[in-house]
């Protein structure tokens, strides 16, 4: 077991620090970095969907004033590593997908840019595309893993036995769409290639990118275009959202380093269109999953499984582990999950928000709301009576496991109790209203690698890591963290993050930011003390990196959650509001609240938008994302969120870390569109397994 | 094609010759170093780029520079000059914990800036009960439902919409809109 | 976006003279759609004329209605108090618009011209009979959720987009239009056309022609009027469907209405079967339902990758049952 700090700065509802610099819009994003004349370059996508280039004209677009050069396959500079296929931007005339870079234009201003890419002409060779994704294609494979590393399959004891003898049992198939993370900041570079930088160590590339992560990042540019580590820095110190599609380096940050590595001396910046961030940036695969559940009249589970089928792009594999979590989440003799991907010629899926946990939670929640309704039960109740005394899925003991807990008091909060279990009972001045619950989960993670550098300058402890936030929260609570390893006051230390010159960092990703670099800080503060003692003096300094939790191998460790929604639907229109959403969590301490509070409201939030709204539209004869704006792609706008409550039982946690923290940026979107539908069943007694819940649903 | 034109800008005169292309959010942000308002879709989608143009909210992104020649133009950043605590709206939002990322922050801050105005007017909104009376001031659900209205011209991905709905709130109520 | 020039000329008339000239001139006002659609390269003028100084921005009193400046901000003439008390389906509609900047930028004049959002119009990698006419109509088979059940043809079956354009229609309202000819007065419900074999022609505006103001007639009935809009989102999104709505009951009985669509239709679709059917219909939720099947007796939805728009037959239904129930108030 890690010793567990004292909570003393941890725990305190601090304001955020980059909160003044943020409210007037002074808080420096990617594309803003102040640099000596910048060129822009603008990105020329594929109209076809699979083929090949046949020729690129570039004659009108070099032609025009203030161009400077225009990069396409055939002039584009040689990468060291085409292994990724998604960042082996203009290294070949294949076409995997529509919308990928075909052609690039480097121009004097944002206008011309914009112009002359529109001037390139490009000729293609499409050959037929195939972008339906279906459970009975026949073509489906087994990945050899899914994401994050789990296996593809599991199977326990007997399934197929579990659903003949069980006396009541459900199958059904829920799916979710393919999504968009959509941050509000796109994917955007400043680059510079300095041929000669000014202390002889020879040629440089500095990227201010907005990145997830400025280490991962360089370690993947780096890669591919064949530089060594101390000759590309990253620089990031603020992150216009990302929810995972800024986690992974896209193709445009790499046409973003070839563009200046074009015009050596001259900073580039690349900024994708909204429209382009549709096809580059990344997405949520669509899921189709087929749930069986085999139940006792009591509701006890004796088997429940999950078999799921999703898309890859046919140029790079990423397979979603939506099946993972019904693997661990409730008591069932008999399990069963299986991932099949189909390849298609698509976009690069990849990390959305709680990617596994989200899309995975949607189906068994809302089957588990139907083996209620069919049992009668309620279901919370039905829940509670599954509740697991060890890992299922592992046989370990959980470190902690508050699901019941959180259950408990969101039914209390929420006013469940004598709740009608009827559905299409209430009709309130031309509203159906019901109301629904779901669980929430998502692993506690800590990731390998971490260092942090704490130096005692001035009379200040100032400490170095190149973390991201990515408005998580962590240019204040790192030092709330790393103020209690110290022993001192929080106002006495600054944490300086986001750029590959401090300490290497991981990923703000698998909600294991904070747990991570918040350990590699106790770690720094821990040695910084046992060497320096409390008479520190100027310059003393030390680096520590984060150490494998020992308790990893003898816990399952998670986040748990239950959230609660009140559904109205109009009577005549069928319009869906949700007035009530109240969320409960149980994640270790809370190390701020008040940041807390707004990365689990922000999830529900976003689960909200899941549930009601979001939903790309590919189109399968041009292999496009057709609603590719804001202004139809729809995400929450502010009207949409109602009464939303998001509120945590005290957890005391002493194995997960040295804080007893658990990562709380993914949790909130887990579960939350699984209890709005079942509440708009509970409204309507009309089912939606098929998400989006539009308002066509309930009109007949 | 240039022209040339004279924007002031958060109290400073700037004189520009400009592509006539170039939208007022990219004259301000790449021509003239002002990067407060945000660009979040360049198309009107989002609300990010909110300035106020002659004390009025409107989107950077679809203004075309030229057509604004001698306008006065407030960012986020040029709200409540030389108060070091800045304007109630801003103290609002960092009360309430008003956003996360903070791309959509300044554009959301104009924005409220804006409603505040307009609420003070009197104009009504989509959820006005009865468009003849205004918004009904006194009764605080009914407000907390005027705002969100208001602001859902505000896109914020990260959902901070509750806190800007009490920033919101509690900028009303300092600035005597709202009891 | 090629590069343009920019012109403010002294008068309108210099300005319509300035856009007749050239077959390559377009007219700016508040830039809310025209700059979009600059920026996604659906079109590429060489001249914009700005005529947002040019033409009225005030609201007179007018033949006991009202006559709109052509400049009038979409957010000032919802908060005019003539407009809010003697025609709040007009206010309503306005308010259910875009956003409050979006409100502060856009025209009267303007916002009647604003073009289909369909996404393949929007979109020049798709063939789009009405950006390129004889590509051909992508959204037929495609996304259709947003597209129209009335009045389409097979070259076209996009919507008219306007929320202020669906009031105007119920309202009987009347464009005033400058042109190279001189002044002309057009029926709103004559403004847009149908798409029929020339989809790319929205108005029946000629090239040149710039609306200087919008007449709204008196209108008793007006006064008990609603615009009542459905959406996918609460707000900030265009119309699935909406309606506009004024009605006179007395007695039980409807003495008149005035009824106008939204998201159905490649014009705001005044909706005179359904007013005809009310007129003297009982007031009752059975009136309503029966007006609104004469109106789509026609209404022939679309299949789509998206599930199609056949749901909005049973959702104008329920839309304008809804609305006219409210507006009967106790009647009902």
């Amino acid at each position: 077991m890690t010793q567990t700090l004292e909570p003393r700065a941890m725990g305190q509802d601090l304001v955020r620090r980059d909160g003044p610099a943020k409210v007037h819009g002074t808080a420096i994003y990617a594309d803003e970095t102040p640099v000596e004349n910048p060129l822009y370059c603008r990105v020329v996508q594929s109209t076809i969907a699979r083929g090949r280039v046949r020729s690129v004209d570039t004659t009108e677009a070099s032609a025009l004033d203030g161009v400077i050069t225009v990069l396409t396959p055939g002039t584009a500079e040689r990468l060291a590593s085409t292994d990724d296929a998604e960042l082996a931007v203009l290294q070949s005339d294949d076409v995997g997908f529509r919308g990928q870079i075909v052609a690039a234009v480097v121009a004097e201003t944002f206008e011309i840019a914009r112009e002359a890419a529109n001037l390139v002409r490009v000729e293609y060779d499409a050959v037929d595309h195939d972008t339906r994704l279906s459970a009975d294609r026949h073509d489906l494979y087994a990945p050899e893993k899914v994401n994050a590393g789990y296996p593809t399959d599991t199977d326990v004891g007997n399934m197929e036995d579990a659903m003949a003898l069980a006396p009541v049992t459900l199958e059904q198939t829920y799916t979710t769409p393919m999504q968009h993370n959509n941050p509000m900041e796109p994917h955007a570079t400043t680059a510079l290639w300095d041929p000669a930088r000014g202390d002889g160590s020879g040629p440089g590339l500095i990227l201010w990118d907005s990145t997830q992560g400025v280490h991962p990042m360089r370690a993947t540019v780096r890669g591919v275009l064949g530089l060594e580590a101390d000759q590309v820095r990253v620089v990031c110190p603020f992150v216009g959202g990302g929810f995972g599609s800024k986690g992974t380096p896209h193709a445009n940050v790499v046409m973003a380093a070839m563009a200046a590595r074009a015009v050596p001396g001259r900073p580039v910046r690349l900024v994708l269109t909204r429209q382009q961030m549709f096809s580059l940036a990344g997405y949520r695969t669509p899921t189709i999953q087929r749930m069986q559940l085999a139940a006792e009249r009591d509701g006890t589970l004796r088997g429940i499984a999950i078999d799921v089928v999703e898309q890859t792009s046919r140029i790079k594999e990423f397979a979603e582990q939506t099946g993972v979590p019904t693997r661990k989440m409730y008591a069932a003799a008999n399990r069963r999950s299986t991932h099949r991907l189909a390849a298609l010629d698509v976009p690069v899926p990849s990390w959305m928000r709680a990617p596994g946990e989200c899309p995975g939670m949607f189906g068994p929640e809302v089957a588990m709301d139907e083996l209620a309704h069919e049992l009668d039960l309620d279901p919370v109740e039905l829940r509670i009576r599954n509740e697991p005394e060890l890992d299922p899925e592992t046989g370990k003991p959980f470190s902690s496991r508050n699901l019941v807990a959180c259950l408990r008091e969101g039914a209390e909060r929420f006013g469940w109790a004598g709740r009608d279990l009827t559905p299409r009972a209430r009709l309130e001045d031309g509203w159906w209203v019901g109301t629904g619950v779901a669980a929430s989960v998502y692993p506690t993670m800590r990731q390998a690698q971490s260092t942090a550098a704490v130096r005692f300058d001035g009379g200040r402890y100032i400490a170095r890591i190149g973390a991201a936030d990515l408005g998580t929260g962590a240019w204040t609570v790192l030092p709330q963290i790393a103020a209690d390893a110290l022993g001192v006051p929080v106002e006495d230390v600054d944490v300086l993050i986001g750029d590959t010159d401090f300490p290497v960092a991981s990923v703000a990703g698998g909600s294991s930011g904070t747990a991570t670099w918040g350990s590699a800080l106790v770690e720094a503060a821990r040695e910084f003390r046992d060497k320096f003692g409390r008479g520190a003096q100027d310059g003393d300094e030390v680096e520590a990196g984060v150490r494998p939790n020992p308790d990893a191998g003898s816990y399952t460790m998670s986040a748990y959650g239950a959230q609660f929604a009140e559904v109205c639907v109009h009577a005549y229109t069928g319009e869906v509001r949700v007035p009530r959403l109240y969320g409960v969590f149980a994640a270790g301490r809370i190390l701020n609240p008040r940041l807390a509070r707004s990365q689990l409201l922000g999830g529900m939030t976003m689960g909200l938008g899941m549930a009601l709204h979001e939903q790309s539209v590919l189109d399968p004869r041009f292999g496009h994302v057709v609603n590719h704006d804001l202004a139809e792609y729809h995400v929450p706008a502010n009207a949409d969120v109602a009464d939303l409550q998001a509120h945590w039982i005290d957890e005391h946690d002493p194995h997960v870390n040295a804080m007893g923290s658990k990562g709380v940026g993914e949790i909130g979107i887990v579960g939350t569109a699984a209890a709005i539908v079942n509440a708009a069943w509970h409204a309507t007694g009309v089912r939606v397994r098929d998400l989006p819940v539009t308002l066509d649903r309930f009109l007949t | 094609m240039d022209s040339e034109l004279t924007l002031q800008v958060d109290g400073a005169t700037h004189h520009l010759m400009i592509d006539t292309r170039t939208s007022l959010l990219d004259a301000l942000r790449q021509r003239m170093g002002i990067t407060s308002p945000k660009k979040g879709c360049d198309h009107g989608q989002c609300g990010a780029c909110t300035v106020l143009v002659d004390g009025r909210r409107v989107l950077g992104c679809l203004a075309l520079a030229v057509a604004y020649d001698g306008a006065e133009i407030t960012t986020a950043d040029g709200l409540a000059p030389g108060d070091a605590g800045g304007h109630p709206v801003h103290q609002a939002f960092l009360d309430n914990d008003a956003f996360q990322c903070g791309y959509c922050t300044p554009g959301q801050v104009c924005s409220a800036v804006g409603v505040l105005d307009e609420i003070g007017r009197g104009w009504p909104s989509a959820v006005t009960e009865d468009v003849a009376a205004g918004p009904r001031l006194d009764d605080a659900a009914a407000m907390d439902a005027e705002i969100a209205e208001r602001m859902s011209g505000n896109l914020c991905r990260c959902g901070a919409y509750k806190g800007i709905r009490a920033a919101v709130s509690q900028a009303a109520r300092a600035g005597g809109a709202v009891r | 976006m090629k590069p343009f020039a920019y012109q403010v000329p002294g008068d309108a008339v210099a300005a319509v003279r300035s856009v007749a000239d050239r077959p390559d001139a377009s007219f700016l006002a508040g830039g809310t759609n025209l700059v979009d659609h600059l920026r996604l390269g659906l079109i590429e003028p060489g001249l914009l004329v700005d005529v947002t100084s040019l033409t009225s921005d005030e609201i007179t009193d007018h033949e006991g209605g009202l006559r709109i400046g052509a400049a009038v901000r979409n957010s000032d003439l919802a908060a005019d108090r003539r407009v809010r008390e003697r025609f709040p389906v007009l206010a309503e509609s306005l308010l259910a618009g875009a956003s409050g900047q979006l409100r502060n930028m856009a025209t009267t004049g303007g916002n009647p011209l604003q073009r289909t959002r369909c996404v393949y119009f929007q979109d020049v990698s798709t063939p789009c009979n009405k950006r390129e006419p004889g590509s051909g109509c992508s959204a037929i088979g495609g996304s259709t959720r947003n597209h129209a059940i009335l009045g389409a043809s097979e070259h076209c079956i996009a919507t008219q987009p306007s929320d202020m354009g669906v009031a105007l229609a119920a309202l009987d309202a009347a464009v005033q239009v400058l042109g190279p000819g001189g002044e002309r007065t057009i029926p709103f419900t004559e403004l847009h056309r149908l798409p029929g074999e020339t989809p790319e022609r929205d108005t029946v505006l000629e090239h040149g022609e710039l609306i200087t103001a919008i007449d709204v007639p008196d209108l008793p009935i007006a006064r008990r009027s609603r615009y009542r809009k459905v959406r996918d989102r609460a707000s900030y999104a265009f119309a699935l469907v909406s309606v506009a709505a004024a009605l006179d009951v007395a007695d039980g009985v409807v003495r008149d209405a005035r009824i106008a669509l939204g998201g159905v239709a490649h014009v705001p679709w005044r909706a005179r079967r359904a007013e005809e059917a009310l007129r003297g219909a009982p007031v009752s939720e059975q009136s309503y339902r029966e007006a609104a099947e004469a109106e789509l007796a026609d209404a022939r939805p679309q299949d789509g990758i998206d599930g199609g728009n056949g749901f909005k037959i049973p959702l104008v239904t329920g839309t304008l049952v809804a609305t006219l129930r409210e507006l009967a108030g106790e009647e009902a």
